[in-house]
C-alpha cells in the first residue's frame, strides 16, 4: 500500500541570476512499513529530496501524494501540522535543546501537537520511549552529559513522541563511530519491524544501506534505480549485525 | 475559538521559563533595565504622592477652608489703593456674615499691628500681632491651647489687656518657664498672658505660624496701635463713600464708650464721617473647603448690600482664598513629579530597547532551536507566541522586582531622609501595564523575525 508517491518532482534553486536545478524530475513510491535507504554522492540532492518528503520544503513543480492526499501546494501551517502528526525527524547533529533534560527534549514536540494529551500521559509516553531506546537511567541528563550515541537515541525517542507513521533520518550515523552506528541502525530496524514505522534514511555508507530492504540511488538530481519497490525487487535481505569489517563497495559508477 | 487553551498556555509559559532559565545571567541582565525603570517610576510616584499630600496638609494647617476679606482695593477716580488702604469692613459685617451666610462656619474680624514685645529684659518683634475675637481660633481650627484659656468676648468688649502667645514667642521670651499669668509689654502697654497656643509649625512659604500674638481686636485698636494708626487716609475714606455710621456700641452693648462721641465741631470739620470701628480683614471659615466658592458668593452679595453699593459700583472689599496658593504649590510639585516620571519612563524605554537587543541576539543564537521546533511541527505563530511570551515574562518579572525595589527605595528614603512618601496603587498598576507594553512592544520584532525563519535554513545554521 502506497504511503508516499512522488510524480516528476523538480526543485530549482535560484542563485543570483542563475537557475540551479537540483532535482530534475523525481518519481517514486514508498509503501507503508518500508525501510528505505537513500544513497548518492555528495551534492546529488538527497537532503533536498528529504526536505521535500518531510514537508520542510515545497517542490518547484510536480506532485506529492501522502496517504493519497496531494500535498505539494498546501500552506506552511498545514505542512507544520503534517510534520507534527505524521513525521519524525532524526538529524545528523542530533539537534537536542542544550541545558534541557533528555525527558524534556523528548516532550518538546508535544507542545505543538493538536492531539489532546494530558501532561501525565505525555510524560509516561516520553519515559516509555526513553526506556525503549535504552536510556531509562538517563532521563534527567542534559545533552552535554550524554555520549553521541545516547544523544541520538534521545533524538529518536523525540521523533517518536507523536507516534508518527513516517520517520526521516538524514545521515543519522554520520557523527557516530561504527559500533554506535550499528546500534542506532539496529534500533531503526527494530522500530520498522516491530512498530511498522516507515523509515527513510539518507546515507553515504553502503554498509548502512545494507540494513535497508530497498536502496534508492540518486545521481545529479535523478533517480538511478530503486524508485519503485516492485521494479527494483528485493535487494539485499536485511543483514542484522553485518560484520563490522566487511568491505564497503561504492554502489554504482 | 480562544487563542490558546489553558493547557497550551501553561505549557507555553513553562517553555518560556525553561528558555529563560537556560540562560540565567543573560535573563537577569536583560531584566535589569526593566527593574530599574519600574523601580524609578514607583519611587518617583511614591515620593511625588507623599509631597503632594504634605503640601495638602500644610495648606490645611494654613486653613484650606479659610478665606480673607480685605478692606477695599477700590478704584476711585483712577486711583487704585492697595489692599487695606480703604476702611470699609466693620465688626458688624463680620457678625452679619456669620448670621446670614449659610456656607460660613466661623468668622473673625482682625486688625494687625507690628511692634515690639518686651518681657523683663528681653524683647522680640513677632511676625504677627493680631487683634481679633475668640472665634479667630475657631476659624483657624486652632482651639486646642497648649496652656491656659483663650480670652473671652467679654475681654473684647472691655478691650481687656490680655493676650495669647504662640510657641515661638514663649520660647524666645520665657525660655521654658510658663508665661501664663505673666505680663508682657506690647508697645509699652502691659498685657497679661492668659494662654499659650498649640504649635502649628511653619506654613508653605516657610513662615513661622507660631511667631504670633493674639489679642482682642479692641485692645489692639484702642490701646496698642493708638491714634497714630487710626485712619488718616482721607482719600481712602472718601473712596469708600460710605455714609454708614458704625460703632461698637450696638455690637457690644453696655460697654464703656470706646470712641468719643463726635462733637458738633468735629462733625463740621469732618463732613465725611470717619468710620471708627473698622477692621483690617475679616477672616472667614467656610463649612468645607469645597464650599468656598459658595461662601464667596454669599459674602459678596451680603457685603454689597450692607455697603449699599449700586449695581454700577465696584466692590469696596476683596475676597481671597487659598485656592490660588494651593494651585501654585501643587502645580509646581506635580511639575517636578512629572519631570522625574518622564526620566523614569525614558529609562523604561531604554530597558525595553535592551530587551529587544537581547531578544534579537537570542533569536540569532537559537536559530537552530527555532528550526528544530519548526521541524517538529511548530507553526510560525507558535514561534512568534513563544518568543513574545518570553519577552513578556521577562518584563513582568522585571516589573515585579522593580515594584519591590521601588517600594524598598521609597521606604528607605522615608526612613533615612525623612521625606514623605505614600504608596501609589496607580503607580503599581501603571508599572505592570508599562512592563507588559514594553514586553509586547519590544518583544514583537524579534519574535516576528524568529517566526519568519525558514526551517531548513534555520536547521542548517551554524
Ligand atoms: N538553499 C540552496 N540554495 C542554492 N543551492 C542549494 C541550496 N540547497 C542546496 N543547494 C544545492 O543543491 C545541491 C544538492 O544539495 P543537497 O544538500 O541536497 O546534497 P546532498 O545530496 O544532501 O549532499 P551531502 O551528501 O553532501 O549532504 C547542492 O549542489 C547544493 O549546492
Ligand atoms: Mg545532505
Amino acid at each position: 500500500m502506497e504511503l508516499i508517491k512522488l510524480q516528476d518532482i523538480r526543485k530549482t534553486y535560484r542563485v543570483g541570476e542563475v537557475d540551479l536545478p537540483v532535482l530534475k524530475g523525481i518519481s517514486l513510491t514508498i509503501d507503508h512499513g518500508e525501510l528505505v535507504a537513500l544513497m548518492g554522492a555528495s551534492g546529488s540532492g538527497k537532503t533536498t529530496l528529504m526536505n521535500i518528503l518531510g514537508c520542510l520544503d515545497r517542490p518547484t513543480s510536480g506532485q506529492y501524494w501522502l496517504e493519497g492526499r496531494e500535498i505539494s501546494r498546501i500552506s506552511a501551517d498545514e505542512r507544520a501540522l503534517l510534520r507534527n502528526s505524521k513525521m519524525g525527524f532524526v538529524f545528523q547533529n542530533f539537534n537536542l535543546l542544550a541545558r534541557t533534560s533528555a525527558l524534556e527534549n523528548v516532550l518538546m514536540p508535544l507542545l505543538y501537537s493538536s492531539e489532546p494529551i494530558t501532561e501525565q500521559e505525555g510524560r509516561q509516553r516520553a519515559e516509555a520511549l526513553l526506556e525503549r531506546v535504552g536510556l531509562a537511567d538517563r532521563m534527567d541528563h542534559e545533552p552535554s552529559q550524554l555520549s553521541g550515541g545516547q544523544q541520538q537515541r534521545v533524538a529518536i525517542a523525540r521523533s517518536l513522541i507523536n507516534r508518527p507513521p513516517l520517520l526521516f533520518a538524514d545521515e543519522p550515523t554520520g557523527n557516530l563511530d561504527s559500533r554506535t552506528s550499528r546500534e542506532i541502525l539496529e534500533m531503526f530496524q527494530q522500530l520498522n519491524e516491530e512498530e511498522g514505522i516507515t523509515i527513510i534514511l539518507v546515507t553515504h555508507d553502503a554498509d548502512v544501506a545494507a540494513h535497508a530492504r530497498r536502496t534508492i540511488h540518486i545521481k545529479d538530481g535523478l533517480i538511478q534505480d530503486g524508485a519503485f519497490a516492485s521494479t527494483s525487487g528485493e535487494p539485499a535481505e536485511p543483514v542484522a549485525g553485518s560484520p563490522a569489517g566487511s568491505t564497503t563497495t561504492e554502489a554504482l559508477p | 475559538m480562544s487563542w490558546m487553551s489553558p493547557k497550551m498556555r501553561a505549557r507555553t509559559l513553562r517553555t518560556a521559563f525553561q528558555a529563560l532559565r537556560r540562560n540565567k545571567t543573560r535573563s537577569a541582565l536583560t531584566m535589569l533595565g526593566i527593574v530599574i525603570g519600574v523601580a524609578a517610576v514607583i519611587a518617583m510616584m511614591e515620593i511625588g504622592n507623599g509631597s503632594a499630600r504634605a503640601i495638602e496638609r500644610s495648606i490645611a494647617s494654613m486653613g484650606a477652608d479659610n478665606l480673607m476679606i480685605f478692606a477695599g482695593t477700590a478704584a476711585s477716580g483712577g486711583v487704585t489703593f492697595g489692599g487695606g488702604s480703604a476702611h470699609t469692613l466693620t465688626p458688624e459685617d463680620a457678625a452679619a456674615i456669620l448670621r446670614e451666610c449659610p456656607a460660613v462656619r466661623a468668622v473673625a474680624p482682625t486688625v494687625r499691628a507690628r511692634t515690639q514685645l518686651v518681657y523683663g529684659n528681653r524683647n522680640w518683634v513677632p511676625m504677627q500681632i493680631l487683634g481679633s475675637t475668640p472665634s479667630y481660633l475657631e476659624v483657624r481650627g486652632w482651639t486646642e491651647l497648649a496652656e491656659g484659656e483663650p480670652f473671652t468676648d467679654q475681654d473684647v468688649r472691655n478691650a481687656a489687656k490680655v493676650c495669647l502667645l504662640g510657641q515661638t514667642i514663649v520660647r524666645e521670651l520665657f525660655q521654658g518657664t510658663s508665661p501664663v499669668g505673666q505680663e508682657v509689654r506690647i508697645n509699652n502697654v502691659a498685657v497679661r498672658v492668659v494662654g499659650v497656643l498649640s504649635a502649628k509649625g511653619s506654613n508653605m512659604m516657610g513662615m513661622d505660624q507660631d511667631d504670633f500674638v493674639l489679642l482682642p481686636w479692641t485692645t489692639v485698636k484702642r490701646r496698642i496701635s493708638g491714634s497714630a494708626l487710626r485712619e488718616t487716609n482721607q482719600s481712602a475714606a472718601a473712596a469708600s463713600g460710605s455714609t454708614q455710621q458704625t460703632s461698637t456700641s450696638d455690637l457690644y452693648p453696655g460697654q464703656v464708650s470706646l470712641y468719643p462721641e463726635q462733637s458738633a465741631a468735629q462733625a463740621a470739620n469732618n463732613p465725611l464721617p470717619v468710620r471708627f470701628a473698622t477692621v483690617d480683614h475679616i477672616q472667614v471659615a467656610a463649612t468645607t473647603p469645597e464650599k468656598i466658592p459658595l461662601a464667596i458668593e454669599q459674602i459678596t452679595e451680603l457685603l454689597r448690600q450692607r455697603h449699599r453699593l449700586g449695581a454700577d459700583k465696584p466692590d469696596d472689599f476683596n475676597i481671597r482664598d487659598m485656592s490660588e496658593v494651593t494651585r501654585n504649590f501643587t502645580s509646581t510639585a506635580s511639575l517636578m513629579t512629572n519631570l522625574l516620571l518622564g526620566v523614569a519612563l525614558i529609562s523604561l524605554v531604554v530597558g525595553g530597547v535592551g530587551i529587544m537587543n537581547i531578544m534579537l541576539v537570542s533569536v540569532t543564537e537559537r536559530t537552530r532551536e527555532i528550526g528544530l521546533r519548526m521541524a517538529v511541527g511548530a507553526r510560525a505563530r507558535d514561534i512568534l507566541r513563544q518568543f513574545l511570551v518570553e519577552a513578556v515574562v521577562l518584563c513582568m518579572l522585571g516589573g515585579a522586582f522593580g515594584i519591590l525595589l521601588g517600594r524598598g527605595t521609597s521606604l528607605m528614603i522615608r526612613t533615612f531622609k525623612g521625606w514623605p512618601t505614600e504608596l501609589s496603587l496607580g503607580a503599581i498598576v501603571a508599572a505592570v501595564a508599562v512592563s507588559l507594553t514594553v514586553g509586547i512592544g519590544f518583544g514583537y520584532y524579534p519574535a516576528w523575525k524568529a517566526s519568519r525563519l525558514d526551517p531548513i535554513e534555520a536547521l542548517r545554521y551554524e
